[in-house]
């Protein structure tokens, strides 16, 4: 019989779909030309070093990944081959793609790990410092289980002033990232809490996952409120330890870095009180040793002493300024003593005393000579004994001849 | 005689001074000489009663000085 090709490809996908090994099969190859289209679905090749066979994944199986599939990896594809009627192609039909060696869900967390870091959510400047003194405390947890309780327990035992709010969420399974990412949100937008701690108990890496999503840890970026995580134990890290402001080994280490403990800040206050009061005892008694040396002061205790002294002093200006005064006169007194003297070696009067006399008008004016008078004149004569008012009778002119033993510069 | 302005006693005694040794040089006609000698001698006068008031006046304040002191 002759065949349409449309005949053909039927009964290819008939022998195909019927072969056991075709209808459920493993492949393990290199992912390339990896095409996501709008519709959802994924197209892309498996090859190995010689050959590659087309693959499909549609949008419903497309949603379960875990991982983002890129060229290059190593992948197992599960599925079944089948062709594609219309164009005879014969394709892998993938229900599931996990990526080989390392597992989806560590590639998972490296390729989110890598992603957030570029965007700078794991940057040190972003992270916020946590209050000394909490007031309110908020547990995005798990309502049950040992977590929270030893965080309640842990937190009432060392810092009972702090408020603790429990806000509850599944930490575990479908939705829970999501309901983390809503509590975090609404703490954040009622300001419900001075610090957020967000974590769970121990468990396996797809325990923890809720803490490796996306959601979860951009709703713990961005957080106003400073935020610690407490995720399993000390060996898990997960992508909200990277992106939290502290990061705690396990909920209870949490619980010891949120608060301070209340015997250390008894401890603290007690010495405090103790230095304080040691130190104003010292500060008191400096003050006072340094009144009572003030108040033995000679100054502060004879007073006297200081009039004393400035009496003395006094006493003594005073004799010296006498005396200054005293050799002044003196001096002005010797100094006259000796003009006098002088004078008097000098004096008319001397010539007087032998004798002689003076000749002068009523005015007072000396008559040197005998043309200044004229006859019947008033002249004054003065003798070193007295005078005499006189009448001038004759005038004689002529040189006056002496004896010669009269020397006289009168 | 010349009119008189009063004059300290630095001043007299400069004059004083100045009139001897005037006079000293014997160069002075007899009217001059018998001025200066008249002047000198008020001078002379003059100063010694200056010096005894100052003297006076020095004893005084001393002895109310030491009036005060007592006290």
């Amino acid at each position: 019989m002759t065949y349409t090709p449309s005949q053909l490809n039927q009964y290819i996908k008939g022998r195909m779909d019927s072969d056991p090994i075709l209808s459920k099969i493993l492949v393990r190859g290199e992912l390339s030309n990896y095409k996501f289209y709008p519709s959802g679905h994924h197209y892309f090749s498996l090859k190995d070093g010689e050959g590659a066979i087309r693959c499909v994944l549609f949008r419903g199986n497309a949603a379960g990944l875990r991982f983002r599939p890129e060229n290059g990896m190593q992948v197992i594809a599960s599925g079944r081959v089948s062709v594609f009627p219309r164009d005879g192609q014969y394709q892998l039909y993938c229900e599931r793609l996990t990526p080989e060696g390392a597992g989806e869900l560590a590639v998972a967390f490296e390729q989110l790990k890598r992603k957030l870091a570029a965007q700078g959510l794991f940057d040190l400047d972003r992270k916020k410092p946590l209050p000394r003194f909490p007031e309110k405390i908020a547990l995005v947890t798990s309502p049950a289980g040992a977590a929270v309780r030893d965080m309640i327990r842990i937190l009432g035992a060392r810092y009972p002033l702090a408020e603790v709010i429990v806000v509850p969420v599944l930490v575990q399974g479908e939705g829970a990232a999501r309901e983390i990412a809503a509590a975090l949100d609404y703490v954040n937008y009622h300001r419900l809490a001075d610090v957020i701690i967000t974590g769970r108990g121990g468990g396996s890496m797809e325990d923890l996952w809720a803490f490796n999503e996306e959601a979860a840890a951009l709703a713990i970026g961005r957080s106003k409120i400073p935020v610690i995580s407490a995720v399993g134990h000390e060996p898990d890290v997960t992508i909200a330890d990277f992106v939290a402001d502290v990061r705690a080994a396990t909920p209870s280490n949490a619980a010891e870095l949120a608060v301070p403990d209340q015997n250390e800040l008894y401890a603290r206050l007690d010495s405090t009180g103790e230095y304080l009061r040691k130190t104003v005892a010292v500060n008191l008694g400096n003050c006072r040793k340094k009144l009572v040396f003030l108040s033995q002061n000679p100054a502060l205790v004879n007073p006297e002493r200081y009039f004393e002294g400035k009496r003395l002093l006094l006493d003594y200006q005073n004799q010296t300024l006498l005396r200054e005064m005293e050799q002044a006169l003196a001096r002005r007194r010797e100094r006259l003593g000796r003009l006098a003297a002088s004078l008097e070696a000098m004096s008319p009067l001397k010539v007087l005393a032998r004798g002689y006399a003076i000749a002068q008008t009523p005015e007072g004016q000396v008559v040197a000579s005998a043309k200044d008078l004229a006859a019947g004149e008033r002249i004054h004569l003065k003798w070193s004994d007295g005078g005499a008012a006189c009448r001038v009778e004759e005038i004689e002119t002529g040189e006056v001849q002496y004896g010669s033993q009269e020397k006289n510069d009168l | 005689m010349a009119a008189k302005k009063k004059m300290t006693f630095e001043e007299s005694m400069n004059r004083l001074e100045e009139i001897v040794s005037l006079l000293g040089r014997g160069e002075a006609p007899l009217e001059e000489a018998l001025s200066l000698f008249e002047e000198g001698a008020r001078l002379t006068r003059e100063c010694t009663a200056q010096l005894d008031k100052a003297e006076q006046k020095v004893k005084l304040l001393a002895r109310n000085g030491e009036e005060q002191n007592e006290l």
